[in-house]
């Protein structure tokens, strides 16, 4: 298994992160290191019973759209933490 | 203060008989671990954060002692990883990019501890974002291992266990993905807890990996966690994954138990030959104690760390990407909205975090997923079910906590792979969601000084009474 500084490039992209060109270098020999580790798994036959399920599997837990809190109450608690803001609304730079 | 108190041999349920008698004040409780923090944090670092409260707290605990309201921990000095919010104070997993955020809302675990009168004296040092075995990986510098100042005091929850192990709290909750709460309690002499999947909310803990993250005591002795677990445990509507577990089993005789050794597990390389020594030696007790030892076969559990780190970087990775700039925490100005959360999350994040975000982008990738992720799913479910199949002849699994004693600051920082096999057995309880604990077994020693060692007992998914029951008849041979 050998990583490309092109695949290191489109993941640090995905992840909205920047590297130098000596980090790429870098990860991209601990990548192959811990890649062939984690890959050994890939020798493992299955043998476990088809189609079961995980214990830690997570299936959707809905409740009612009944009794919501008083509007407002804690907009300026979570606003406040913003780094910017206009009024009621956080503010970032334009997207278009 | 009425009589000196004795930090060092002091427990919980000690300090809480102390505190009824009124032998001495919650205060004076408080003042005595305050004093240690002011002379000894500055070498240990295991607090980032004393909270202002501190006093306040201590004489809330003392009116209701005074008023016969208390509860075990009332009073209880008690140290919070730094992943764990409190309403108003400041937390940041050890990470530059919370920098400044200050929580806006109590975590399950705090309501429940401020509800039994805990005092919680500040937030301890970890690795960032719990991504580590020794808290060198967090933005604050590493904590000291107080048995070896020269050595790591383990990770991720390090700093709760130097500050418990230098007498700076009396216990510490943390948290526990692949064995962050144990593996630091193995390295510092002390108790470290991971229960059943889900038995404690998850609510306002900072996330790591979802589906393995657990919050869990480190204490001075088996009797102290269960009553910190008893505190924290139940379900709680704001985490859907939690549950209610369900009464222990009437089989507690520890001389009754079935103990099984993995044999397979331990004849991997890279196993300290005093660990296995020190291994052989607890096995020897527990057989002392009663115990029918069997030898045991798990193909696949020693998997387990090669799954974790497919599933954990795929959650983290997942959880990480709130981290934007814009909503909370750290924001870094560029041209545009893309460049703000280029620049944002390249200064936030430290070194670990950025290696496993890429790692979770790639077994999550279109052409990666079905190799990596899915198959580490599936491996996962094998795992469980074959713990599930050695519990039906068991009652207890056994394995050295570690596979070395603490290491040196420094030692494994540039190879990574080196570092994560320090989580080699107590990754597996992560995956399959059972329950595991670290008893102290004892030291060896390296260059002078005595390092302390940890035995880890596993129970089947939902028995945690039973690793108390064994934990307690082990820590008294």
């Amino acid at each position: 298994m050998t990583t490309t500084i092109e695949t290191i490039d489109k993941l640090a992209e995905l992840s909205r992160i920047s590297l130098t060109e000596e980090e790429k270098e870098t990860i991209r020999g601990e990548f192959d290191a811990i890649l062939g580790y984690v890959a050994s798994i890939s020798k493992i036959s299955k043998s476990g019973e088809e189609g079961s399920r995980s214990i830690v599997a997570t299936i959707n837990v809905l409740r009612d759209d009944t009794n919501p809190h008083e509007s407002g109450l804690h907009t300026e608690t979570l606003l406040s933490l913003a780094p910017r803001r206009e009024g009621n609304y956080v503010k970032v730079k334009k997207i278009l | 203060m009425t009589v000196p108190i004795d930090l060092t041999t002091l427990t919980i349920k000690k300090a809480h008989d102390h505190l009824m008698r009124g032998d001495f004040s919650a205060l004076d409780l408080a003042e005595g671990y305050l004093q240690n923090i002011e002379a000894k944090n500055k070498e240990l670092n295991a607090f980032l954060e004393v909270y202002a409260n501190v006093r306040e707290q201590a004489k809330e605990a003392d009116k209701r002692i005074k008023a016969g309201t208390a509860t075990l921990l009332t009073g209880i000095p008690i140290a919070l990883k730094d992943n764990i919010l409190v309403k108003g104070e400041q937390v940041s997993a050890s990470s530059r990019i919370l920098e400044g955020y200050r929580a806006s809302y109590d975590s399950t675990v705090v309501v429940k501890l401020k509800a039994a009168g805990v005092v919680l004296l500040g937030r301890t040092n970890m690795d960032e974002f719990a991504m580590g075995s020794s808290t060198e990986t967090s933005a604050f510098g590493p904590s000291k291992n107080p048995f070896d100042t020269s050595r790591i005091p383990g990770g991720s929850s390090g700093g709760s266990a130097s500050a418990v192990a230098g007498d700076l709290a009396l216990a510490a909750v943390g948290t526990d993905t692949g064995g962050s709460v144990r593996q630091p309690a193995s390295f510092c002499g002390l108790v470290g807890l991971k229960n059943t999947y889900g038995s404690i909310s998850r609510n306002g803990l900072i996330a790591m990996g979802s589906s393995l993250d657990i919050a869990g005591p480190i204490t001075k002795t088996v009797e102290d966690a269960e009553i910190i677990f008893n505190c924290l445990k139940g379900k709680d509507v704001l985490d859907s994954t939690s549950i209610e577990l369900k009464a222990e089993s009437g089989k507690l005789k520890v001389k009754e138990m079935t103990i099984g050794v993995p044999r397979n597990f331990l004849e991997m390389k890279g196993i300290d030959a005093d660990v296995l020594a020190n291994f052989d030696a607890s096995v020897e007790k527990l057989k002392a104690l009663g115990c029918k030892i069997i030898d045991i076969s798990l193909p696949t559990v020693p998997h387990s760390l090669a799954v974790y780190y497919i599933i954990m970087p795929a959650e983290l990775s997942t959880n990480l990407s709130r981290f934007d700039g814009v909503k909370f925490g750290l924001h870094k100005d560029g041209q545009n909205l893309l460049e703000d959360y280029l620049r944002t999350r390249t200064e936030g994040f430290g070194k670990e975090a950025r290696r496993r975000l890429l790692l979770g982008a790639y077994v999550l990738s279109s052409g990666y997923y079905d190799a990596y992720y899915r198959k580490a799913i599936s491996v996962r479910t094998m795992i469980e079910q074959e713990f599930s199949e050695v519990f039906k002849t068991v009652d207890v699994i056994v394995t050295p906590t570690t596979p070395t004693p603490a290491f040196k600051i420094g030692e494994k920082t540039q190879d990574p792979l080196s570092m994560y096999l320090a989580d080699i057995f107590t990754v597996p309880a992560n995956i399959a969601a059972i329950p595991a604990i670290s008893v102290p077994s004892g030291f060896v020693e390296r260059e002078g000084k005595r390092l302390p060692l940890g035995l880890q007992l596993m129970g089947a998914y939902g028995q945690d009474a039973l690793l108390f029951e064994v934990g307690k008849s082990f820590e008294g041979v």
